[in-house]
């Protein structure tokens, strides 16, 4: 579904991702993990098409750099770091913005758009904040906002840029766990940044460690999550332990 | 469940808002220094519409100064009112920022300055003048978008405020030189920065009336796409719209019609942000509904304004640029007083 070749993204001459190879399959769930500044942001938005970049990214075996934004929008949604929730949208209006790249210039969305809206709002468990303010939600519903204009948007590729660094533990779960039901339901490619490396351990079927812009380690989980890696992390000390069910956990160790 | 979608404008709201601004050109119409009867000023009018034959009373000077005096005044104000505060609220949009107005990206002080040397040059009656301060502006605007990508960097909101701060500040000193080197004229230039809306009759109005109508129309062609931008150029892009072609197309629009209303009635501050947010805090956040409202409040706004500009210290007119500004911001904290009031 999604083929980078050699792809290189360079800020003012400095190269934050350096050739990267990588695939996501068909009905995959991708992680991206890696420090600070890694340039797993940097990688996402060279799929996405929101930052220029040298080497080739194919999206169901068509090259991005011959496709226009619109046709890029419709196969490719987006959930960004910190996204800008202007404070007086309603949330309706908000989500109803996904519908955007199936719109040509000056049309107007139908009764179809405003259908696919509504089934967004119902997934995510939210349809009750149809007409609230953006501005009264709490962290947890405004990411869940967020998740349901990118599935507005009906893309079969959902990139998500550490979208639970946000939240605490139990809004991180749920998050992770609404993601997890649409892929299936919806089946959804998903490329992720990912700061928990026990979630992303838990819910991703393969991790790509970056590090200065390089990919180190490309795996499942089990075999990617490993003391070795995790020290790339500023010298991270971790134990990499197993849960009772057989579950990866990463566990801080104090020196 | 979303019958009142908060983006769909209800159609009351567009019958008040029409109500309200015809309700201004009426009055600006009946009101003036020569005492009419309010009945047969209204019978002319309706006398001059196509198909419609009555007898209004009036002797000719009457019916002139009704209708070669007043009712072009009034239509100009209600155009240039329109236009100056679509112009804001488009400004707003593209850029996501409240303190933009028309004159953001130099528009005011080329106009000022193809307006001085025009007057100082053939002086102020001339037909010269509004061409000159219509070249100026559009000039000026040009000037900021070259400047805006200089260095080979990317054109974004920031680097063409920068931009426009840098052109317009350029372009302010050049006009203080030029005025200050012909001091005779200083009085005429002086009257022209703070506006008066023309007295000509319909040439002032066929004047504006095509940039006007061009610029309002395509501004609020892009109301769906104004919404699109507020949640960022990035996210706009992820989306599928081109934030760049957007804002060039918005702007040249706004520009457009800018142009056309201060070479008419000069540099009236103050329209194009008090109406798009006094409209804002009443009917919601969705260029939707704040777009089409903005066009009768424009022009409701300026009509009177212009009215007391005539009437407040009769025969002598105030200029309406100081009648915006003095009556429009008490106007502006009243509305955002009572907004906070409802939403606590």
């Amino acid at each position: 579904m999604i083929e980078l070749r050699g792809v290189s993204v360079q800020y003012n001459g400095h190269r934050v991702v350096d050739s990267v190879d990588l695939t996501v399959g068909l009905g995959e769930w991708v992680g991206l993990i890696g420090p600070n500044g890694a340039g797993k942001s940097s990688l996402l938005r060279a799929v996405a098409g929101t930052v220029a970049f040298s080497g080739d990214v194919y999206v169901r075996g068509r090259p991005t750099s011959g496709m226009g934004r619109r046709d890029l929008a419709r196969l490719v949604a987006v959930v960004q770091q910190s996204p800008l929730l202007p404070e007086a949208m309603h949330v309706v209006d908000y989500v109803l913005l996904g519908r955007t790249p199936h719109l040509s210039y000056l049309a107007a969305e139908s009764d179809a758009d405003v259908a696919i809206t509504e089934a967004a709002l119902w997934d995510l468990g939210i349809i009750h904040l149809a007409d609230r303010p953006l501005g009264s939600l709490s962290g947890g519903e405004r990411q869940r906002c967020v998740l349901a204009r990118a599935l507005a948007q009906d893309a079969p590729i959902l990139l998500l840029d550490e979208p639970t660094s946000a939240l605490d533990i139990g809004h991180r779960q749920q998050v992770m766990d609404l993601v997890a039901d649409l892929r299936r339901t919806r089946g959804l490619v998903i490329l992720a940044a990912m700061h928990d490396l026990t979630l992303a351990g838990q819910y991703a079927d393969r991790l790509a460690f970056i590090q200065r812009g390089v990919i180190e380690a490309d795996g499942p989980p089990s075999e990617v999550l490993t003391t070795e890696t995790i020290s790339g992390f500023a010298g991270a000390r971790v134990t990499v332990m197993r849960g009772p069910n057989g579950e990866i956990v990463v566990v801080p160790r104090r020196r | 469940m979303t019958a009142e979608a908060p983006r769909r404008i209800s159609v009351r709201s567009l019958l008040v808002a029409a109500v309200v601004a015809f309700g201004a050109i009426a009055a600006a119409v009946l009101i003036g220094p020569v005492g009419l009867d309010p009945g047969r000023v209204l019978l002319e009018v309706l006398d001059r519409l196509p198909l419609v034959e009555v007898e209004s009373g009036l002797s000719p000077r009457e019916a002139a100064i009704v209708w070669e005096l007043r009712v072009p005044r009034a239509v100009l104000g209600a155009l240039v009112g329109s236009t100056l505060a679509m112009a804001g609220a488009a400004y707003q949009g593209v850029f996501r920022n409240p303190l933009a107005d028309p004159y953001l990206l130099g528009v005011a002080a080329g106009a000022g300055l193809g307006a001085t040397l025009a007057i100082v040059t053939v002086g102020s009656g001339s037909l010269l003048v509004p061409g000159a301060a219509f070249a100026g502006a559009l000039a000026a605007v040009a000037a900021t978008y070259a400047l805006g990508a200089a260095g080979g960097g990317r054109r974004t909101g920031t680097t063409l405020i920068l931009a426009g701060v840098a052109v317009a500040a350029f372009l302010t000193a050049a006009q203080t030189f030029v005025q200050q080197r012909n001091a005779d004229t200083i009085r005429e230039v002086y009257a022209w920065i703070l506006g008066r809306l023309g007295t000509t009759g319909w040439a002032d109005v066929a004047l504006v009336a095509p940039y006007a109508v061009i610029s309002i129309v395509v501004i609020l062609l892009h109301r769906r796409l104004l919404d699109v931008l507020a949640v960022g150029e990035d996210e706009a892009r992820t989306l599928g719209v081109r934030p760049e072609r957007v804002r060039a197309v918005v702007v040249i629009a706004a520009t457009l019609g800018t142009a056309g209303a201060v070479a008419a009635g000069g540099l009236i501050g103050f329209v194009g942000i008090v109406v798009p947010h006094a409209v804002r805090l009443i009917a919601g956040s969705s260029y939707r509904v704040i777009l089409p409202l903005t066009v009768f409040g424009g022009a409701a706004f300026l009509t009177i304004a212009d009215v007391i500009a005539r009437t407040a210290v009769s025969p002598s007119e105030i200029p309406i640029g100081v009648v915006t500004a003095f009556v429009g911001g008490p106007f502006f904290v009243v509305v955002l007083r009572s907004s906070r009031r409802d939403q606590s």
